[in-house]
Order: C-alpha cells, then structure tokens, then sequence
C-alpha cells in the first residue's frame, strides 16, 4: 500500500490556480522527489498532504489517513520542516528540541538525534547565533523528533553552500536508511538527480512528467554528446559513417559527435584504429534539466529566491 | 500537560532574556515608586486627593503599569513576531495546537505580573508605609480582571499587528494615552471633568480605580467593572476572530 496518495488535488488562490488536478503517490522507504520551478505549485501540494491547507477539490490519503478529518493523529505520524520557518532568537538548540520532544506521546531520544546531525557542539547556541546549515540541521531535527513514518522536506537547501549542501544530502539519506520514507520538495535539479527514487515534475500547477530521474532523462533525450580535439587531423566521415553516430560537427579545434547509447565505444574504437588521441575528451549525457526543457520547452528557474 | 508546562517555561525564559522587557515592566514600577516616595511633599496627605498622600495613589498605578507593560508591550510583539516567523505554522505541524503557545504566553504574562506587583506593594509597604490592599479578595479580583481586559486588548494587538514591528507601533500608541488615563502623569482625581470621565471608560483607568478600591477595603464599583468587562468581551471576541496563525 502506498504511503501517500495524492489524487486529483486542485487549490486555487482566489483567481490563481496553485495546484491543478495533480496526482501521484509515494511507496513507502522511498525519497520521492517534488521537483519544479519557483511558483509552480509544490509547497501547496505538500502543506495540503501535511493538512496545513485545505484543498478545494481531490483526495489525499496518507498512512491510511484523511489529512482534513484525522489532522491530530496524523501530525504524530508526519513530521515536516518547513520553508521559511523559524525558531525564537534567543532559543536555544537544546531547549527548542526538549520544548519540541514535549508535543510527541513517545518522542526520540534527541541528545541521539542531534548527534547523528553533527548539532551536538551547539547545544548552547541560540538559535539567532547558529549558521544557516546549522539552523537547516536544527530544522531537520525538530521534523524527526515525534519518530515520523514520513518525512515531508521544503526546500531544504535553498541558501546553503555548497559543502552544507552535500552535508544535507547525505542527512536525507540518513533518514531513508531508517525506513523513513521522505518526500523531498526542491527547484535544483542537481538534488532531485541525487537524492530522489523517483520524482514529480510539476511545472504550473500540473504534473508534467512522473517517473525515475533516469527514466526521465533517458525518456526525453536518448542521445550522449560526446567533445574532444583529436590529437592528429580526422577525417569526419570516418565518424560519420558509423551507425551509432546521429551527427559529427566541428567547433575551432573540437569535433563534437552525437549519437545513441553506444556512441562513445564506436567513435574511440575509430579513434584507436587510426592512432588518434582524443584530447579533452568530454561526455556529455541528458539531465534532469534537458528534460524539463523538453518536457515544458522552458528551463527550470534555478535562482535562490524561494516562493510563499 | 507536560507541553503546556514546557511552553510556559520556554515563554519565562525567553522572556528573562529580553533585559529591556525585565527591567521596564518588572523593575521600573517599583523604582517609580521608591523615586516619588522620595519626594518629601508626595508623603503628606493631600486634601485635593480625599486626603490620601500621592504616594499612596501611585502603588496602584504602579500596578497598572505592570499590567500594561506586559499586555501592550511585550505581549503582543512576542506573539506578532511568532507568526511572522512562521513559530506558529511551524507549531501547527506538530500534535500541539499552536493556540497553547497563546495560553503559555499569557500564563507566563501572569506569573510575572504579580511578581512586578508584589514588588511594588512590598517596596510601597516597606519604605513608605501604604498600606497593603484592606481587601485581599477584591484586589485579586480586581487584578485578574484587569488583567483580563489589558491582555484581550494586547490580544487584539496580536491579531491586528502584520509583524512584531508593527505590533511594537501600536502597543506604544495604546500605551501612552491609556496609562495617562490611568493616572501617570496626572491622578485622575485632580483630572478635569472631562478627563476624568474619559479615563473613567479606559480599560486602565477603571482598572485603576478598581484596585484603589480594593486597596481601601472597598469593592469595585460596578461602573470600572463594567468598563473591564465590556473591554474583556469586545476585544476578547475580536481578537479571537481575527487571530490569524500564519
């Protein structure tokens, strides 16, 4: 049985239509991924499976339970870290966990917890005082602390560095070795790539695409590209005439060679024949990105604002 | 419980690390006090004020300045800056209501309310010899009624307010008029006419008159009390309304 199923949910914002007939659902153990530009929908249609919003239309099944009629029981099951959310300035790490350990029947053990996040030296830190990788961490704690079956993630790592980043990344892989399954909302495509099982594309309100990162980068563009300066002149028919090879053309010094799978074993078996070194050898493969381009003809707004 | 009991010791230890907060509404009555005790000229009784001493009349202002303080001041912000931050909606993801971080608020409010008053009355006994309230019962009931419609007006302050900025501009411009009219600049008894039946209808001023009352050995009259209470519904009911957790 899914752990969360999502269907036909609509929500509309006075004339604006947030969500539109979006459904999906989410297998327990997984991350599931909600990927897609700024504005597009995603926070909606996560606070209305967290029962922060009510829907104007569709159901929303998770862990079994209605989010609009079994709200209570559900917030024990579901923790979430939000957006933009805060704590008081003057808080500190350890008070804010003990205060938030009190609101969960059987709460976990967050001296643990905070070590497991790397938050253990700022016990003592107020929350005002702490970096923002370090209040992302604090965050992430709060949401595990009422051991949830599920864990919805906002935006996690918008504003962070890169380092923090990455430290984030193998955070939520932390969490999904646990047997917590994680739904995980985010515009970069480089953490959907990494860290999603399988993901929804939502451009507009509308799931566009819904599958595996790489089933949607192998659905959208099957071709590789593959650029390198051969080491002695190259005939370009020789690449030409292969059958893998779709197309060779030529940049200054750089030959560029598209074509199928198993392009690359065929241009470097010519290469090899005829004593040709190739030189700044670079592949290139279909991302998430070529296919949200693909799948919506408009690339994904990777800046850091964040929406409301 | 346990959260609740958690929330309010949260709300007093946060509020302990505001030093503007602690010394404005907890130490400043009682330094008022000891100031004006000190002025020789306010320890003799004064037949413009029915022959109390100024002294006397300015433990129970000090009081209402307690009060004050916290419901227009600190309160509000503190509540004001929680949603603007989104603490609240955060709150509402986990299994306590978000509406026990209110109740904690006013709890702690409470607490430290009659800290700051014990202060004063104790300072006003001691060093100057006014005498503790005649009436225990009624100055208690006075107090909490008081309390009552200061804190639903701050509540209103709460809903009202977009962010903690905000709620800091209109809790001052409430502040200052209403504790005039409670009697700190001038007491109400040698107020004009006309002021004084305004002040009369202020949420401070019959609070004040209430607790001088009670003071004496009286009970307050049923013109204050029906002042607090019509402020305790209105406001209580608006901000009830219009509180908004995110």
């Amino acid at each position: 049985m899914p752990v969360i199923e999502v269907s036909n949910l609509n929500k509309r914002y006075g004339e604006r239509v947030a969500v539109d007939d979006v459904s999906f659902t989410v297998e327990e153990g997984e991350i599931f991924g909600i990927l897609g530009p700024n504005g597009a929908g995603k926070t909606t249609t996560v606070e209305c499976i967290a029962g922060l919003r009510t829907p104007d239309s569709g159901g929303i099944r998770v862990l079994g339970l209605d989010p609009r009629t079994d709200g209570a029981k559900l917030r024990r099951l579901v923790g979430v870290q939000l957006q933009e959310s805060q704590l008081p300035e003057k808080l500190s790490v350890a008070e804010a966990l003990d205060l938030y350990a009190s609101f969960y029947p059987d709460p976990a053990d967050w001296r643990q917890l905070i070590a497991d996040l790397g938050l253990t030296a700022q016990l003592k830190t107020r929350f005002g005082k702490l970096s923002g990788g370090q209040k992302q961490r604090l965050s992430i704690a709060l949401a595990l602390i009422g051991r949830p079956r599920v864990a919805i993630l906002d935006e996690l790592t918008t504003g962070l560095d890169p380092q923090a980043r990455r430290d984030t990344w193998q955070l939520v892989e932390a969490i999904r070795d646990k047997g917590v399954t994680v739904v995980l909302v985010t515009h970069f495509m480089e953490e959907a790539e990494r860290l999603c099982d399988r993901l929804a594309l939502i451009d507009a309100g509308r799931v566009v695409a819904l599958d595996t990162p790489a089933g949607l980068t192998a659905k959208v563009a099957d071709e590789q590209r593959i650029w390198f300066r051969p080491s002695a002149p190259l005939d370009d028919r020789l690449l030409g005439d292969l059958p893998e090879v779709t197309s060779v053309t030529r940049s200054g010094p750089r030959v560029l060679v598209t074509g199928r799978e198993d392009v690359l074993l065929a241009v470097v078996t010519v290469l090899a024949r005829e004593q040709i070194r190739p030189l700044d050898l670079r592949v290139e493969q279909a991302t998430l990105d070529d296919a949200f381009v693909a799948l919506t003809g408009r690339s994904i707004d990777t800046d850091e604002e964040t929406t409301v | 419980m346990t959260a609740l009991r958690k929330l309010t010791l949260t709300e007093l230890r946060l509020f302990l690390r505001e030093p503007m907060s602690v010394f404005f509404a907890v130490l400043f009555p009682s330094v008022l006090v000891a100031i004006l005790g000190n002025v020789k000229a306010f320890r003799k009784p004064d037949p413009a004020l029915g022959g109390h001493r100024v002294i006397d009349l300015y433990v129970a202002i000090a009081a209402i300045f307690v009060l004050a303080m916290l419901a227009l001041q600190a309160a509000p912000v503190v509540l004001a800056t929680y949603r603007e931050r989104g603490i609240l909606r955060r709150m509402s993801t986990t299994p306590v209501n978000p509406v026990r971080v209110v109740a904690a608020q006013l709890i702690a409010n409470m607490l430290i309310a009659l800290v700051a008053v014990g202060l004063v009355l104790a300072v006003g006994r001691i060093a100057f010899d006014v005498s503790l309230p005649r009436n225990a019962v009624a100055y208690a009931v006075a107090f909490l009624l008081t309390s009552a419609a200061v804190f639903a007006l701050g509540l209103f302050v709460a809903a009202v307010a977009p962010n903690g900025k905000a709620a800091t501009a209109i809790g001052s411009l409430l502040f200052f008029p209403l504790m005039f009219f409670a009697g700190l600049w001038i007491p109400r008894e040698v107020m004009p006419p006309v002021l004084r039946t305004i002040a009369d209808l202020t949420p401070l001023g019959a609070g004040e008159e209430a607790l001088r009352a009670a003071t004496t050995g009286d009970w307050p009259g049923l013109g204050p009390v029906a002042v607090l209470v019509g402020y305790l519904v209105a406001f209580g009911l608006a901000a009830a309304r219009m509180f908004r957790w995110q």
